[in-house]
């Protein structure tokens, strides 16, 4: 593909802290090259910020590989920006053209409270983790990995499921805020698993529990979270997630 | 954890919605089914015959309890999960991506099914209530000692107005709309959801959503024009 520069205007979220009433500011940023990551320009227009005195935006971001889950950002009404499949990191400027306009929100949800600008609070995903989203073992030498045999279909889907990275952007696609795609990864990813059986109860009901604590919404199954996914986590977990709860609870 | 544990979590209210609302599918099929008389030859005696029947047998008669039941949670549940789904995002984004995620009537299912239930109040007025509480002529048919109530006739005076019939299309349209989401949303709600199904139960839901409508749609259709199908020796069971 050409390499071009283009001329943008950013509409960008600005917000204190979580306790502030947010606003929309416009900035321009003007010869940006379509071979940047969406980061990059965004890090141009801070490094312009910072030298002309002002306050920096403050966004997530940590590996820039598209594997961390720490970046977010809602471009255009997409978690993640346009291009399916890809995390805002590893989405690049040839995606837009100059002269664009570019709204850009932080992750929207009661659960994600913003903590500054683009930055919000995902600590929720965190806890619903700790309420079951783990197994356990005991410690000594670790097992020979090939002793427990596994299908390779459930391998497959458990490591499908094991490819969400965290990052919400289920929940911020959501018109419910609901974060049961994520839920249902972290479930189906042990509950695929031999090593996942002991702990099966508890886990679902825990971590349900949990995430209705924490107060995300409930899955009405439009499916924008897969199409939002950057990992294209399947809402076949959620299906799977649901029989999990379904058989916990019904059994004695 | 106990029963009411599992119907008050976020999945359990989903339980309910589901199951409900597969039981709403059934009385669609059983009305769907009974009220198919009117496209028949001789659709007067039969349809009456038809809800004479339904009218007074105790089992059904029983079942319609369980069925206001059922409508009365669907509705309930569904305005308050609605409410409860609406409030978890307080700061609304100020652009969408609307339909490029998912389909709008997925999105709108409490829109769709307040224009069902509006229908349904007024489908109520029109039918149910003068058959319980009266208001309906007679009708007795060759030596048979039976009084009938002549719900027939009603049709016709209700379907006379052009505008009652397209009211009433659009309230099938609507219900085309919630079943398209909601047959495929009951079974990913109730786990049947997986690889080797998932196209099979959409492709259920989709001819379901579109048949049965369609035919409840053609009914005021016929009644308004005065037409009957011929279909020879073919007949339905009442």
């Amino acid at each position: 593909m050409q390499h071009y520069t283009m001329n943008l205007k950013l509409k960008v979220w600005r917000q204190q802290n979580s306790k502030s009433e947010g606003r929309f500011e416009v900035y321009d940023v003007n010869d940006i090259s379509s071979e940047m990551s969406f980061l990059e320009m965004i890090d141009v227009l801070n490094e312009k910020l910072i030298k002309d005195g002002g306050d920096s935006i403050a966004f997530d971001h940590d590996c820039r590989e598209g594997v961390c889950g720490m970046c977010s950002m809602v471009i255009d009404g997409r978690p993640h920006g346009p291009w399916q499949g890809t995390t805002t990191c590893q989405l690049h400027m040839r995606a837009f053209k100059d002269g664009d306009t570019i709204t850009i929100e932080p992750f929207r949800a009661n659960a994600f409270p913003v903590v500054k600008d683009l930055m919000v609070n995902r600590g929720a995903f965190d806890r619903i983790i700790q309420a079951g989203g783990y197994i356990s073992v005991n410690t000594g030498n670790a097992v020979d990995g090939n002793a427990i045999l596994i299908d390779k279909q459930n391998a497959d889907d458990a490591f499908a499921a094991a490819a969400c990275i965290g990052c919400g952007a289920c929940v911020a696609a959501c018109k419910n805020a609901s974060a049961m795609l994520f839920v249902s990864a972290k479930v189906s990813h042990l509950a695929l698993l031999p090593q996942g059986q002991p702990e099966s109860k508890q886990r679902v009901a825990g971590m349900i529990a949990q995430m209705d604590k924490e107060g995300f919404g409930s899955c009405t199954n439009t499916y924008a979270c897969e199409a939002e996914c950057p990992k294209e986590i399947s809402v076949m977990n959620i299906a799977r997630l649901n029989r999990e709860y379904l058989q916990s609870n019904l059994g004695s | 954890m106990n029963w009411s544990q599992l119907f008050s979590s976020s999945i359990g209210k989903k339980i309910v919605m589901a199951l409900t609302g597969i039981f709403l599918i059934i009385f669609l099929v059983v009305h769907c089914y009974v009220n198919a008389n009117v496209f028949f030859p001789n659709a007067q005696e039969n349809f009456n015959r038809a809800a004479h029947f339904m009218g007074t047998n105790l089992l059904i008669r029983v079942t319609e309890i369980g069925l206001f039941a059922g409508f009365i949670l669907h509705i309930i549940q569904g305005y308050k999960l609605e409410l409860q789904n609406r409030s978890s995002r307080k700061s609304r984004y100020a652009v969408n991506a609307g339909n490029k995620t998912s389909k709008w009537y997925s999105r709108s299912m409490a829109l769709l099914g307040t224009l069902i239930l509006l229908f349904l109040i007024m489908h109520l007025v029109h039918f149910w209530v003068p058959s319980r509480f009266g208001g309906l002529t007679e009708v007795q048919y060759g030596n048979d000692p039976i009084v009938f109530h002549n719900l027939y006739a009603q049709m016709q005076d209700t379907f006379a107005p052009m505008w009652v019939v397209v009211v009433y299309i659009l309230g099938c349209i609507s219900l085309s709309w919630h079943l398209l989401h909601g047959v495929q949303s009951a079974a990913q709600t109730l786990g049947w959801t997986n690889k080797k199904y998932t196209s099979i139960i959409k492709s259920i839901g989709f001819g379901f959503s579109i048949i049965v409508p369609l035919i409840f749609a053609l009914m005021p259709i016929f009644i308004h024009f005065g037409w009957e199908l011929n279909l020879g020796s073919l007949t339905l069971l009442f």
